[in-house]
């Protein structure tokens, strides 16, 4: 059973940081809704509430994202509705229903690195930088890459471009667990290929993205392109899908990316 | 009719979707201990030792009860008219744990946080021993999953229990093996249907009490309270009398409450500490830890000849029951019983099954009660031998079904009443455009639409057991009571009861008030399942109405002076035919029931029912087929139903609806499916994914009303047939799609993917 | 700990618990349209609305409820029972179980979505869960409620 010893809202994210590093199992208390369904004992739940984490704004060039911001935010508001062909908003939208996306937290979503996140890999097909508290600012990739330590995600800066961007899941009942999710983007004709669920978590194809790059998209490039994403990454089996479908689902779904990144550039 | 064929909202509707306190939980009361299940880790394990002491020991914990402390009863929680013929298999709790999840011990305490804290404190030592997991090994496995001694039956079910089988059916008519001989086509194929959960959205549940006079009462969110109480006065060995059973509104049953869950263990509990108990089965409990419907392998071989005859008919079914035999036989009967009957223009038959038993959780009763798989497995076939006999399907069909006035083999004797199946047919062609559609057409880059369609039937209550009872009084005040044992559990009968019974007093429904599901005060009626309520209950209902019509009218007419056949019903009031004379019930009621007149009216009347009369649906699915990926998108679903006369249109829509949809997540999505060492893995609906609706496209209801001589007001039944025919037709459509016959339910992207991969 | 909120336009002060759910709370204190029924936060029977938007109340914190105005079906009669009346005319309450969340739900649609399409309506609604309907009869209702049929 899921329990709360002690709950603390502290003032500033130093307090936060020094209370979350106390004990081990004194936890960030995000949305809950994923949280609640597991049987953790929390020594001290940390609740963020007090830090003014909830917005999305733009800074400096980049669109800035607060932790405890919802995931419904970020599905409607007009930055993120009209940068990137909406591909943020596309990525959320079928995730449960719309009470779900008003409770669940952008922080908790990426700290966590699920590997069914749709979020991760729609991010991860844009300039996204994440903000940790003690580690400060590095690329989503890093993050994602890099060994899980205890520290407190505070926001997410995606640099504000004209980049074009498409997200495609597949999934086997609309509001399942994506078997396959993939955000294909392009800027000045650099190409970012992302593709997650797999089922572990997200990951860039960087050979296949350079060769995009490198070559322009043809009918030709587009299919190796979509081959090359499917041999140079991982895929694994679960109850959703085995790694021989999820491999040609990646495929078919990179080369749709591809497509319809291409056919937003043209409008 | 001024109110049956009248699509009349419930009685209840308002309260329910407002949100009012009238479900189990909200009727408890606020003092009640709250009970909690241990549940066994392993699939096959007895128990060495439990040890409870810490867990006792702990503050607020009122009692612990394991296997040393239940009546040493077999019983079966299937809720079924006595004698059962589901075995008695299981104890409250037994010394040796037959799946994972079922239970060990008993705790209850003053609040939730306590009893599972308790919980945690038992300590359990297992003998573990090798379960039997598949249900095709489980004939002849080392494993005997209910080798104990005292395991009986009401009758011979065929229960070999040293082999694994809890129950076996045979029936053949004609000389099968010969006809095949004689058949110009021959086709067979194996199908496995899938185990499905029920998922209504109101998990099992109960709370119990002693009364005022000691007798244990339990508010139980069941469909079947009669049944219940007998359950209970086995299970606990106490009296029936000592028993009542009160059912208030219930959030779904599909059929699951038509076994017991929960209700043993708080009336134990009740009984052991004189204190009121509420047990709230969670949604992983209510997925691993009560029934599903059973998984079954079928085989169907069919014969036809030239013409397109369906001359034999041969059906091997093989059913897992899990660890406990609720409903093992009588779901096994009905997999031939609502599918064979379809098409008579056989010269043989047979059907061989078998039910056997396994280390999972149990299957029970699902709306559709076998028929749902048989008809999967049936109409399939039926489909493959009109593409070997280059038969349009829906022409097979209308070749082969059987009509008004005429018999089937394996019913000697029994005519069909009812049917208008042709016209659905054809009524259903038109609505899906099966002329353009069939077989399929290509839209677009990799997208192909297709069609395929299927015909069902179940029964209406069941033949020589259901019955019902209804009594309906004048009232003091000159309103009427309906009094009845019929479950409504959301599907609307306390309405359309009422309908019928206003149907023939003439009056509002607003006169009638309607009494229900109490085993004290309500005539029994074994409850809401085997579609029997609008066809069985219903037939009570209109006897009991005109019996106390004619009681009205005739004492009417002697305080008037005037003979009973020149008396009339007209409005709230008895007139003479001449229109010079009349009697209000107010008045009639002041004048028999208060002061001197000593006769409160009442009509009171019994249905038995000799035959059970078929619906039909034709069913016909559009889908729409990614061959990159193998995604299938229902775009139309269309079912055109023959349930006799419809009471309630609006009603009977969304039943109808509902159903489909059930179908259509046991098609395309649902299957409960365990881990290796027989663990649920589909406990949740994170995992288990019923339809969205997103997920159920458009699906498209009309009716096609037959006349049912034996129903009221010519009707029959509605609640399961309609969950029956979406697995083969979506399968179908499927086919024509793609050429993919995926015969392992539920039909995923991936199988459809792998399938076309190896075409 | 205790917290400070309008609960249907009435202030209260309840005394909650770090790990209690506002679910709970609002059932023990009453509120009894307020239904459980995955524990999972995925049916949508427990909707009801946090300043105006609507939540999974079984996943919402008790105390994040400080300061917060909740609103329940209980708090909506006029609006609410105007859409019950015709989802039930429809007969598409059924067991009537996940028709509390359902309507918070909707509600909450109207007052976000102009003149919403069919598809964004489906959109909108499909984090409510349904076993008996279908759906069909709910999505006529909310067509006739919206006057879009």
């Amino acid at each position: 059973m899921f329990t709360i010893l002690d709950l603390v809202q502290p003032d500033n994210l130093a307090e936060a940081y020094q209370i979350l590093s106390d004990k081990r199992n004194n936890t960030i208390l995000g949305g809950c809704a994923f949280l609640k369904m597991g049987k953790k004992r929390i020594n001290t739940g940390v609740d963020l509430t007090k830090l003014k984490l909830n917005y999305i704004q733009e800074t400096d060039g980049f669109i800035e994202i607060g932790a405890m911001t919802s995931l419904r935010d970020i599905e409607t508001h007009p930055l993120l509705t009209e940068h990137y062909n909406g591909v943020l908003p596309q990525s959320l939208r079928d995730i449960i229903g719309v009470q779900f996306r008003n409770g669940v937290t952008v922080g908790a979503s990426v700290y966590s690195k699920y590997g069914f996140s749709d979020l991760i890999t729609a991010l991860l097909s844009l300039d996204t930088e994440v903000e940790l508290f003690k580690a400060g600012r590095m690329p989503l990739a890093d993050f994602l890459s890099k060994p899980k330590e205890k520290d407190l995600l505070v926001r997410l800066w995606i640099k504000k471009t004209k980049r074009q961007a498409s997200y495609l899941s597949f999934r086997n009942s609309a509001s399942d667990y994506a078997v396959l999710n993939v955000a294909v983007s392009m800027l000045n004709n650099r190409w970012t290929i992302a593709v997650g669920a797999r089922p572990s978590k997200a990951a860039i194809a960087i050979s296949a993205s350079a060769l995009l790059s490198l070559e322009g998209a043809t009918s030709e490039t587009i299919e190796e392109a979509a081959k090359r994403t499917s041999e140079e990454l991982s895929f694994g089996t679960n109850t959703r899908g085995t790694a021989t479908y999820r491999k040609a689902l990646c495929r078919a779904l990179v080369k749709r990316g591809i497509m319809e990144v291409l056919a937003c550039k043209s409008n | 009719m001024e109110n049956v064929g009248q699509s009349i909202r419930k009685i209840d509707g308002m309260a329910i979707a407002m949100g009012k306190p009238v479900y189990t939980e909200d009727l408890a009361m606020p003092n009640a201990l709250v009970v909690k299940i241990l549940r066994s880790p392993h699939a096959f394990a007895k128990i060495t030792s439990i040890d409870i002491s810490k867990a006792e020991s702990l503050e607020g914990v009122e009692c612990i009860l394991t296997f040393k402390d239940v009546p040493n009863a077999r019983f079966t929680l299937a809720g079924q008219s006595y004698p059962e013929p589901s075995p008695y298999d299981r104890l409250i709790l037994d010394q040796i744990v037959r799946y994972v999840g079922d239970e060990v011990a008993i705790i209850a305490a003053v609040d939730e946080k306590t009893a599972l804290l308790a919980m945690k404190r038992i300590k359990v030592e297992y003998e573990v021993m090798e379960p039997v997991l598949d249900f095709e090994q489980a004939v002849g496995h080392p494993s005997v999953v209910h080798p104990e001694e005292d395991l009986s039956c009401n009758f011979e079910i065929g229960l070999q229990k040293e082999n694994n089988i809890t129950s076996s059916s045979h029936e053949e008519v004609g000389d099968v093996d010969e006809e095949f001989k004689r058949c110009a086509v021959v086709v067979e194929d194996v199908y496995y249907p899938q185990a499905q959960a029920h998922t209504m959205m109101e998990t099992y549940r109960a709370f119990t009490y002693l009364d005022h006079a000691g007798r244990l009462i339990a508010v139980s969110s069941t469909q079947v309270p009669f049944h219940i109480k007998r359950q209970l006065a086995r299970a606990l060995q106490i009296p029936a009398s000592k028993i009542r059973v009160i059912k208030p509104r219930i959030g779904g049953g599909f059929g699951g409450k038509q076994t017991g869950a929960g209700d043993v263990f708080a009336g134990l509990v009740t009984l052991k500490t004189g204190k009121p108990a509420m047990i709230i089965y969670d949604r992983k409990e209510t997925f691993s830890a009560t029934t599903s419907r059973h998984a079954m392998r079928l085989k169907v071989k069919l014969g036809a000849d030239q013409e397109g005859f369906i001359r034999a008919i041969d059906m091997q079914v093989l059913s897992d029951t899990g660890a406990y035999g609720e409903h093992a036989p009588t779901v096994l009967g009905c997999v031939g019983h609502y599918t064979l009957p379809l098409y008579n223009k056989t010269r043989a038959v047979r059907f061989d099954g078998k039910a056997v038993y396994t280390n999972k959780m149990p299957a029970g009763a699902f709306r559709g009660y076998g028929a749902t798989q048989g008809t999967f497995a049936l109409e399939s076939t039926v489909n493959m031998l009109a593409e070997q006999l280059k038969m349009d399907p829906t022409e097979i069909r209308l070749k082969n079904i059987s009509k008004v006035g005429e018999t089937f083999l394996t019913g000697p004797g029994v005519m069909l009443g009812s049917s208008s199946l042709d016209r659905c047919i054809a009524k259903g062609k038109e609505l899906i455009g099966w002329e353009e559609k069939f077989p399929r057409r290509e839209v677009g880059y990799n997208k192909v639409r297709a069609v395929g369609m299927a015909i069902t039937m179940q029964g209406s209550g069941i033949a020589n057991i259901g019955t019902a009872s209804a009594e309906i009084r004048l009232n003091d005040d000159g309103n009427f009571t309906l009094l009845t044992g019929a479950t409504d559990m959301g599907t609307g009968c306390d309405t359309i009861l009422s309908q019928m019974a206003a149907e023939i007093l003439e009056v509002p429904m607003e006169k009638i008030i309607v009494h229900a599901g109490d085993t004290d005060t309500s005539p029994y009626d074994p409850g809401s399942y085997a579609s029997s309520t609008t066809y069985v209950a219903g037939g009570a209902v209109v006897k009991a109405a005109e019996e106390l019509k004619n009681k009205i009218l005739a004492q009417s007419a002697a305080i008037l002076g005037v003979a009973p056949q020149d008396v009339e019903f007209d409005g709230l009031a008895v007139r003479t035919l001449s229109g010079d004379q009349e009697i209000s019930f107010a008045k009639l009621a002041e004048l028999t029931i208060l002061g001197t007149g000593k006769l409160q009216l009442v009509g009171y009347a019994t249905q038995g029912c000799e035959v059970s009369p078929p619906p039909y649906i034709a069913g016909f699915a559009e889908v729409e087929v990614d061959r990159e990926t193998g995604k299938v998108d229902l775009i139309d679903y269309v079912a055109v139903i023959d349930c006799g006369t419809v009471i309630n249109p609006n009603l009977a829509r969304i039943q109808a609806e509902g159903g489909i949809a059930q179908g259509i997540g046991m098609a395309l999505y649902e299957q409960v499916r365990y881990d290796e060492i027989g663990k649920m893995a589909t406990n949740s609906f994170m995992q288990y994914k019923i339809p969205s609706r997103k997920d159920v496209g458009k699906v498209r209801i009309a009716f096609e009303e037959s006349y049912e001589p034996t129903g009221p007001f010519g009707a029959k039944s509605i609640g399961e047939v309609v969950a029956n025919t979406p697995p083969p037709a979506i399968s179908h459509a499927i086919y024509n799609a793609v050429g993919v016959r995926e015969n392992h339910l539920p039909i995923t992207p991936e199988k459809v993917f792998l399938g076309m991969q190896k075409l | 700990m205790q917290i400070e909120l309008t609960i249907n336009d009435k202030a209260v002060k309840w005394e909650v618990a770090n790990d209690e759910f506002l679910a709970d709370t609002l059932r023990s204190h009453g509120f009894l349209s307020v239904k459980k029924a995955c524990d999972t936060s995925c049916c949508g029977l427990c909707t009801v609305w946090m300043d105006g938007k609507s939540m999974l109340s079984c996943s919402v914190l008790s105390l994040r409820a400080h300061g917060k105005k909740i609103t329940t079906i209980e708090g909506l009669p006029k609006e609410a029972e105007e859409f019950a009346q015709i989802l039930s005319a429809e007969g598409a309450e059924q067991c009537g179980f996940c028709s509390p969340g359902f309507i918070m739900s909707v509600l909450a649609m109207k007052n976000e979505l102009v003149n919403p399409t069919e598809e964004e309506i489906i959109h909108y609604l499909t984090g409510n869960l349904c076993r008996c309907t279908g759906y069909m009869g709910q999505l006529r209702a909310i067509k006739i409620y919206l006057g879009v049929a």
